[in-house]
């Protein structure tokens, strides 16, 4: 083995990583716990959390810069640290989104408790699942384990569409809920923008794992048969 | 116009050592190739054996076939053609140091027995402008010799000598290794520019500048070709797992 302090220098990334990894996790699965017990003091913690999300951000995105400008990486080593970088971004993501759940729980705690047709634990359950798979698959280098997290996305956007169209009736039929229905709208949308993110970071492994880009797929292919046709 | 090379089953031997060992490949024409690998792996042997510079050494020896576009260098033609059509820069610059700019670009010519003064004066000023050195040297091209030069004007020097013969490949072994990185940029952008009317192959031990001149690249190791593919493949996702670590510093 050559390059010793480099391959400590990629290991100590993935270290960081791991840990805004963590800290990003806790967040999102904070902010759904305050949505069920509406816990402000949750809200408190997500809230402190974002703040050293955001730092981290900035130190892993400078320690990848420092290595792509000292060590010019290669193959494997460059993929590793694109991915960082882009992992990097969408856990801080999560962590934006995670306080924007806690936020809409505080306009919530002001308002009567209401009985909306919305499985916010289950749509919150899923995608903090994928998060958390596809976190699995960075720590593992596995890359089979992250295309499974890709399959995960479809059900969690059709939760967020049915959730739009039942709560939109809701605010249409029943005037007196719209307050939190929107609330619940919006933390629905957070929910469906956090397994974006999750599916982003599996995407990322995959890159990082087997140098294959797999993003914007179904896209591409419906764009290249509507060019066809 | 650069030609294709065409290698196949290649080896080379100094004296009982094995030094290249079944090598195939196709080096496309008109085209910047790169050959990467540990020190010793036979990858300056490989180039040696595209214009039989490698048989000058008398314990030396080579079996295979090498075609340098429809020529075939060990059965058809004299060694000394060969390395007309194709030309060799070393890695460290070896102008002839008592000769002047002029003569150093003009020696080629005048052993093939090239006498013309007029075109050779042409030929002087074409291959010193295709090598990016004419507007540093034009107004001294008799009056100062070419050891004169600095490291990297002598290399650029080197290479307007070796393409003052019309050659059809030009190979660098480690062309800028012993050159600033100012020095090193000209020569890049010259190979860049040089690989529309040459073939090139070009040995290195910097993986960035490989990256950077050459559209192909092969990886040699212990006298074997283990990969063969588009630069870009090479260093974003290579198949070999030996080249990933060579590429990645993990053996070396």
């Amino acid at each position: 083995m050559t390059r010793i302090r480099f391959q400590q220098s990629l290991e100590d990334l993935k270290e960081n990583l791991l840990v805004m990894a963590g800290l990003a996790e806790q967040a999102i699965q904070r902010a759904i716990e305050a949505y069920r017990v509406r816990d402000l003091s949750i809200c408190d913690l997500v809230n402190r959390s974002e703040i050293a999300i955001n730092r981290m951000e900035r130190d892993i995105d400078q320690a990848a810069l420092d290595l792509l400008a000292m060590e010019q990486p290669m193959a494997i080593d460059l993929r590793f640290i694109l991915s960082v970088i882009k992992i990097n971004a969408d856990l801080e993501r999560v962590g934006d989104a995670a306080k924007s759940i806690s936020d809409r729980v505080r306009h919530m705690e002001q308002m009567a408790v209401a009985d909306l047709p919305v499985d916010i634990p289950r749509m919150a359950a899923l995608a903090a699942d994928m998060v958390r798979k596809s976190l699995q698959s960075f720590i593992e280098a596995d890359a089979e384990l992250a295309r499974g997290v890709l399959t995960m996305d479809d059900a969690v956007d059709s939760m967020n569409r049915a959730a739009y169209k039942s709560l939109t009736r809701v605010m249409e039929e029943q005037s007196h809920l719209a307050p939190q229905a929107l609330n619940a709208l919006m933390i629905c949308r957070s929910l469906e923008r956090v397994a974006d993110h999750a599916t982003n970071i599996a995407e990322d492994v995959i890159f990082w794992v087997q140098g294959a880009d797999v993003r914007h797929r179904k896209s591409i292919a419906k764009a290249e048969a509507r060019q066809v046709q | 116009m650069g030609v294709g090379i065409e290698v196949q089953n290649l080896n080379a031997w100094y004296g009982n050592n094995h030094t290249l060992q079944d090598i195939n490949l196709n080096i496309p024409a008109n085209h910047a190739t790169a050959l990467i690998g540990p020190s010793g792996c036979g990858k300056s042997t490989f180039v040696r054996c595209l214009n039989r510079m490698h048989e000058t050494n008398p314990i030396a020896r080579v079996t295979g076939v090498v075609r340098i576009g429809e020529l075939d260098i060990y059965s058809d033609a004299k060694p000394v053609e060969i390395r007309r059509r194709v030309g060799m820069v070393f890695q460290r610059p070896n102008p002839f140091p008592t000769m002047s700019i002029y003569d150093n670009v003009a020696a080629g010519l005048k052993l093939n027995g090239y006498s013309n003064k007029r075109s050779l004066d042409e030929i002087v000023e074409r291959s010193l402008r295709n090598s990016a050195l004419w507007e540093e040297v034009k107004d001294d091209l008799r009056k100062k010799s070419g050891a004169s030069l600095s490291g990297g004007q002598q290399q650029r020097l080197c290479i307007a000598r070796a393409l003052a013969v019309d050659p059809e490949v030009l190979l660098m072994d480690e062309p800028a290794s012993a050159l600033d990185p100012v020095s090193t940029s000209k020569i890049e952008d010259l190979i860049f520019q040089l690989k529309s009317q040459y073939t090139i192959v070009i040995v290195t031990h910097n993986m960035q500048q490989a990256a950077r001149v050459a559209e192909k690249t092969g990886f040699f190791l212990n006298g074997r070709m283990v990969e063969f593919d588009s630069t870009h493949k090479i260093f974003t996702n290579p198949s070999d797992k030996r080249t990933e670590d060579y590429i990645t510093g993990r053996f070396g």
